[in-house]
């Protein structure tokens, strides 16, 4: 029983984390419907983003973290006007190949730079954020999550809700054309989305970064893992993001705890394939409905 | 005799087998024939074993992206599986080779129909699914096929790899870059061939139509779905002919190279090539391919002179950073790839004096 309990947190905890950042890339698709291969390359450069303000400048870690979602706002504002921009309108494929291009870019560059290597950052999560209750033991960092990740679900939620430029960035997503002769500002609303992108992946990235290091190859190994969870919550959901999230996670740490270790990381994509035979369009996501 | 055709200034096409022809005029088959004979001539010039190695290694990718080509730039049905599909094609003819001791003229078709089977299996997906969904099917194909490969240790012996004999063919014992040459460059002009014709047949044409607007081929009669599951294995018997000519040429295969930069690597070549161009596939291999040869022989170099090794700098990273910066710049500015640069070129000299 406690090695069962013990599995449903740390799966409910890297769902979490699974969660968040597929939040980021639903963002992206939803305004846009672009598919960013380079998601990985985004939560690492959060990552390092951090790395940087905290143990090279030694800011403080509030200070720290605020700088850090600036620099990825910006980043996503500076992707999206060099090489998104001129794409708007073309074929579905040069858009994922650009932005797999991208993503070799940003790895070359990230390894050009720190190397293959692990960081890990100064602990500065005081040990009594854990919660410590029999056999089950919560450590600072999940807590830390749950707290930045509901938040941010709530901000997110209403930031759609009822601020204008969320209502813009849903408008443009439901039709680009109508929203373009309402008088809609598409190219910063496309701005605006990967600047928010950017900003939840940078955000991932530094909570990865706190839970396992920061290093280039698991993080973008890690972009590569949101595609089950986007597809089981549905490709247009941010809810949908957290709850496919969970799933996966929890399937994932229960596969590696029962059945075999190995099979833990091809697990979502088996689900992938199922789901995507059975329900393409997943829990949550709009269905396109198309005769022929 | 039969009077030389060259081109007229400008196009007039005065009937559809007119349009359909491979070669419009005589002075095109002529360099056809010419350059071929060039290519198997090449080896017997005194250069180095590795440029025959390239060349080699460019056939074999050269094969496995007209496939994918067929697949993405015909068919419009984007797949980052094609390097895992490439990997079981290797591992079907290595296992057949060691197995059951088949000879190398059988054990390659062979690897390419084992091949179509499993793309086939991963072409069901795209009678429900298209664009998108269709493209994270075939990424969790990838994902599911490279951990088989890993795990089914009973017929791939796992991480361990297989090691193959040599090849032999009517008698010689295969051994060596340039008799390889001789394999390799043959079949790549045959698959070459097989491919422009398909093109121009029933099935190209409905592929084409597939991709243009499946809607509206479905609407004219065009069964889509029987039509793409054949794209799929069309695409995967390339792979799979491709995956076992490299499992022979490199001696010994292990799961590590199919992986999904491998997939990646093919789905670049298809774009920098030109979609739906065979000659561009090759275009597109040969690019990537020295592209990649040419990244390593400058990293190379550089980490070895005095300064670097000083700074204490790893450039190894640059190649990545360089390729990713390749496929960038040919989507924006290129999006048509060099099949395209080429056709532009042509079409200067064509018109050459008078330009018009």
């Amino acid at each position: 029983m406690g090695f069962f309990l013990q599995l449903l947190i740390g799966g409910l905890s890297v769902g979490f984390v699974y969660g968040l950042s597929a939040m980021g890339f639903v963002m992206i698709f939803k305004s846009s419907s672009v598919l960013n291969f380079a998601h990985g390359e985004l939560l690492a450069l959060g990552g390092y983003f951090f790395l940087i303000f905290i143990t090279v400048l030694k800011l403080p870690v509030i200070f720290a973290f605020i700088f850090t979602l600036i620099a990825c706002f910006i980043t996503g504002i500076l992707i999206e006007r060099i090489f998104l921009r001129s794409l708007i309108g073309e074929k579905l494929i040069f858009v994922i190949m650009l932005t797999v291009g991208l993503a070799a870019m940003f790895k070359g560059l990230i390894l050009l730079i720190w190397s293959g290597g692990l960081y890990t950052y100064p602990n500065f999560l005081p040990e009594s954020m854990g919660i410590y209750w029999g056999v089950v033991s919560i450590p600072p960092v999940y807590v830390a999550t749950f707290g930045i990740g509901i938040f941010f679900l709530i901000l997110f939620g209403l930031f759609f809700k009822f601020s204008s430029q969320g209502i813009y960035m849903r408008s443009v997503a439901d039709n680009q054309r109508a929203a373009l002769s309402l008088g809609v500002n598409v190219r910063q609303v496309f701005a605006l989305s990967w600047a928010i992108a950017a900003l939840v992946a940078g955000m991932s990235g530094v909570i990865l970064g706190i839970i396992n290091g920061v290093n280039v190859h698991d993080l973008s190994a890690l972009g590569l893992k949101v595609f089950p969870v986007i597809i089981l919550g549905g490709l247009d959901s941010i809810g949908g993001a957290i709850v496919g999230g969970l799933i996966i996670g929890l399937l994932e740490t229960f596969t590696g705890g029962y059945i075999s270790p190995s099979l833990r990381d091809v697990v979502p994509y088996i689900i992938l394939v199922f789901i995507l035979l059975i329900k393409p369009y997943g829990l949550f996501g709009l269905k396109e409905i198309e005769r022929v | 005799m039969k009077k030389i055709q060259l081109h007229p200034c400008g196009n007039f096409n005065e009937s559809y087998s007119r349009e359909l022809t491979i070669f419009s005029t005589d002075f095109g088959r002529i360099w056809a024939v010419v350059g071929v004979l060039i290519l198997l001539l090449v080896p017997l010039l005194p250069i180095s074993p590795y440029i025959i190695y390239v060349m080699n290694i460019t056939g074999i990718a050269a094969i496995s992206v007209i496939g994918l080509n067929l697949l993405t730039g015909f068919t419009g049905q984007i797949s980052l599986g094609h390097g895992a599909f490439f990997g079981v094609g290797a591992y079907a003819g290595a296992i057949l080779a060691t197995r059951l001791h088949l000879p190398i003229f059988i054990t390659i078709p062979a690897a390419g129909l084992i091949t179509a089977g499993v793309g086939m299996i991963f072409g069901v997906p795209s009678g429900r699914l298209k664009g998108l969904y269709l493209t994270i099917a075939t990424l969790a194909g990838q994902f599911i096929i490279e951990y088989v490969l890993i795990h089914w240790e009973f017929m791939t012996k796992g991480t361990m790899g297989i090691t193959l004999p040599m090849p032999s063919f009517a008698g010689f014992t295969v051994m060596g870059d340039v008799p390889f040459y001789y394999i390799i460059f043959p079949l790549l002009i045959l698959m070459t061939w097989i491919a422009v014709n398909l093109v121009r047949t029933r099935f190209g044409r409905a592929w084409i139509a597939i991709r243009d607007n499946d809607r509206a081929a479905e609407g004219m009669g065009i069964p889509i779905f029987p039509y793409k599951v054949f794209a799929f294995a069309v695409s995967s018997f390339y792979a799979g002919f491709a995956g076992a000519l490299w499992a022979y040429y490199m001696g010994s295969i292990t799961t590590e190279p199919f992986n999904l930069s491998l997939s990646v690597e093919y789905l670049a070549m298809v774009i920098i090539g030109g979609m739906g161009s065979i000659s561009g596939s090759i275009f597109g291999a040969v690019f990537i391919t020295v592209l990649n040869e040419v990244l390593r022989f400058m990293t190379d170099s550089l980490m070895n002179s005095a300064i670097v090794t000083h700074l204490g700098l790893s450039l190894a990273p640059l190649r990545e950073f360089f390729y990713g910066v390749a496929i960038v710049l040919f989507i924006l500015f290129e999006p048509r790839g060099l099949a395209e640069v080429w056709r532009i070129v042509r079409s200067n000299f064509r018109l050459w004096p008078f330009p018009y």
